[in-house]
C-alpha cells in the first residue's frame, strides 16, 4: 500500500469511525462506510488539508470510493 | 375544553456539582461549590480565570465519538441529561405515541465553541473560506432539540426557546402549556449551555459581569453577601420530562411533582441591567402565582435568580418583599447559583430540578458563601445561608431573569391526586 493510501485510510477511519478492514479500495463512502453527503464533503476537505492541495468541486464529485480518492491523490499530490 | 394537568415523571442533570441527578442534588444539599480554575482553555490572560465547569466527563461514555464530534458541547450536554431523564421516566417504547411526544429545549447562546473554532480556523488559514460542513448544524441553537428528537423518535412539537438566562424556564413554560392544551402527552424539556469558552468568558468579562475573585474560586459566587462581585460562569444542563397527568397515571409512572403555573414578563427597561425596583421580577412572580391559581402564602420556597451581582440580587429581593408582604419572611429563599454558578440558558432547568427535589425530599438547599451581611438585604428574610434547611416544601417557585429584560418563573407543587 502506498504512503498516500495509508494516510487516506487513517483519515477515513478517524472521520467515519469504521474499522481499518472495512476501508477497501472498492468501499463506497456512502453505500459501504455509512457516510452521508456532509460526511463526504468533510472527507474531501480533510484530504485537501492533509495533502495540501485544492480539489475542485467537479473533481470531488467523482470521488465516491476509497480507491477513487487514492487514485486522484496519487495523481495530483506533488 | 378543560385544561390537562402536568406532572414531572423524569429528570436528568449534568452540572458543575454532579453528572447525574442524585449526585447533583446531594451536593446541593451538602453545600458543595462547583467552582475551580478554568480547564477548557488557557485563561491566563483573562480577568476571570475560574468557572463552574462540568467535571470528570468523558462524552464517549455516553455518545459514540463519531456522533459526538458532530455536536457542540451544549448539545452533548443535552443528550447526556436527556438520556438520564428518559431512563428515569421509563417509557414503554412499544406503546408511547411518538407523534404526541415533543422536545422543547432552552439555550441562551448555542454552539459558541463551534463558532469560535471555525472562525479562528478561517482567520489562521489566510482567511480562505474552508468551513466544515457540520459547522452550521452544530452551531445553531436549535440543534439540541433536533438531535434529541432524532435520538428518541419524538415527532411532536420541537423547538428551542431563547431568552438569555431565562431560556430553559421559557422552554418549561411552553412545554407545560402545550401539554395543558392537549397538544402533546409528553415532552423532554429543560436546557443546556456550554459557554465556558474564550468568547464566553471574554465577553462577560467585558461586561464586568463576572466575579474576579481568582484567589478563591469556591467562595466567589456569594449571592446576597455584601462583598459579592459578579456571577461565576457555569455550564451543563438538565432535562425535565413533563407528562400529562392521566397519561402518567395510566402507565403507572413515578410522579415527582406537579407543575401548576408559569409566568412571564419583561422589564422593558435596559438591555443588561435589571429594573432597579425589581418591577419585572414583581410582575413575573405575580403572573406565575395567579396562573397557578394559588395564594402567595402557599409558596414555601423560592429558588431565586440570585446571580451574585451587586445590582441584580437586591432588586429581586425587593420584588419578593413587595409581592409577598409579611409572607416574604416565612418562606425560604435560596440561590443554588452559589454552588453551581450561572448556567445562563441552562439555569432554569437545573433550578427547576432543584425545586422539584426540594419538594420530593422536603429540604431547602442552601445559599452558600455567606460571610458578611449586606445592609441592603433585610435580615428578616430566610435566605438559607450556608446550611440546608429541613422544612415543609409543598410549593416551590423558580425565578429566572435574562439579558434583554426577559423574566420567567415556574411553580411546582407536591403531587396530590
Amino acid at each position: 500500500m502506498s504512503a498516500i493510501a495509508e494516510r487516506v485510510k487513517q483519515i477515513i477511519v478517524e472521520k467515519l469511525g469504521v474499522e481499518e478492514s472495512e476501508v477497501t479500495p472498492e468501499a463506497n463512502f456512502q453505500n459501504d462506510l455509512g457516510a452521508d453527503s456532509l460526511d463526504t464533503v468533510e472527507l474531501i476537505m480533510e484530504f485537501e488539508k492533509e495533502f495540501n492541495l485544492s480539489i475542485p468541486d467537479d473533481q470531488a464529485e467523482n470521488i465516491g470510493t476509497v480507491g477513487q480518492a487514492v487514485a486522484y491523490l496519487e495523481e495530483n499530490v506533488k | 375544553m378543560s385544561f390537562k394537568r402536568v406532572v414531572i415523571t423524569g429528570m436528568g442533570a449534568l452540572t458543575p456539582v454532579g453528572n447525574d441527578v442524585p449526585t447533583f442534588w446531594s451536593n446541593l444539599v451538602a453545600g458543595v461549590s462547583g467552582a475551580a480554575p478554568i480547564t477548557r482553555f488557557d485563561a491566563e490572560k483573562f480577568r476571570t480565570r475560574f468557572a463552574c465547569e462540568v467535571k470528570g466527563l468523558d462524552v464517549t461514555n455516553y455518545i459514540p465519538r463519531q456522533e459526538a464530534r458532530k455536536m457542540d458541547p451544549f448539545t452533548q450536554y443535552a443528550v447526556i441529561a436527556a438520556d438520564e431523564a428518559m431512563k428515569d421516566a421509563g417509557f414503554d417504547a412499544d406503546t408511547l405515541d411518538l407523534d404526541k411526544a415533543g422536545v422543547i429545549w432552552g439555550s441562551g447562546i448555542g454552539g459558541l465553541k463551534t463558532f469560535e473554532e471555525e472562525v479562528m480556523n478561517f482567520s489562521e488559514n489566510g482567511r480562505t473560506p474552508r468551513f466544515n460542513p457540520f459547522f452550521i448544524p452544530k452551531m445553531i441553537v436549535d440543534s439540541a432539540s433536533g438531535v434529541l428528537s432524532i435520538r428518541y423518535g419524538f415527532r411532536g412539537p420541537n423547538f428551542i426557546t431563547v431568552s438569555a438566562c431565562a431560556s430553559a424556564t421559557n422552554a418549561l413554560i411552553d412545554a407545560f402549556n402545550y401539554i395543558k392544551l392537549g397538544l402533546m402527552n409528553v415532552c423532554i424539556s429543560g436546557g443546556s449551555e456550554a459557554a465556558v469558552t474564550i468568547a464566553g468568558v471574554g465577553g462577560f468579562n467585558a461586561l464586568k459581569a463576572l466575579s474576579e475573585r481568582n484567589d478563591s474560586p469556591e467562595t466567589a459566587s456569594r449571592p446576597y453577601d455584601k462583598d459579592r462581585d459578579g456571577f461565576v460562569l457555569g455550564e451543563g444542563g438538565a432535562a425535565i420530562i413533563l407528562e400529562e397527568l392521566e397519561h402518567a397515571k395510566a402507565r403507572g409512572a413515578k410522579i415527582y411533582a406537579e407543575m401548576i403555573g408559569a409566568g412571564m414578563s419583561s422589564d422593558a427597561y435596559h438591555i443588561t441591567a435589571p429594573h432597579p425596583e425589581g418591577l419585572g421580577a414583581y410582575i413575573v412572580m405575580k403572573n406565575a402565582i395567579e396562573n397557578a391559581g394559588i395564594k402567595p402564602e402557599e409558596i414555601d420556597y423560592i429558588n431565586t435568580h440570585g446571580t451574585s451581582t451587586p445590582i441584580g440580587d437586591p432588586q429581586e429581593i425587593k420584588a419578593i418583599e413587595k409581592f409577598f408582604g409579611e409572607h416574604a419572611y416565612d418562606l425560604n429563599i435560596s440561590s443554588t447559583k452559589s454552588m453551581t454558578g450561572h448556567l445562563l440558558g441552562g439555569a432554569g432547568a437545573i433550578e427547576a430540578a432543584a425545586c422539584i427535589m426540594a419538594i420530593k425530599d422536603q429540604v431547602v438547599p442552601p445559599t452558600i458563601n455567606h460571610f458578611t451581611d449586606d445592609p441592603e438585604i433585610n435580615p428578616r428574610l430566610k435566605l438559607t445561608f450556608n446550611k440546608a434547611e429541613k422544612r415543609r416544601v409543598n410549593v416551590a417557585l423558580s425565578n429566572t431573569f435574562g439579558f434583554g429584560g426577559h423574566n420567567a418563573s415556574v411553580v411546582f407543587k407536591k403531587y396530590e391526586d
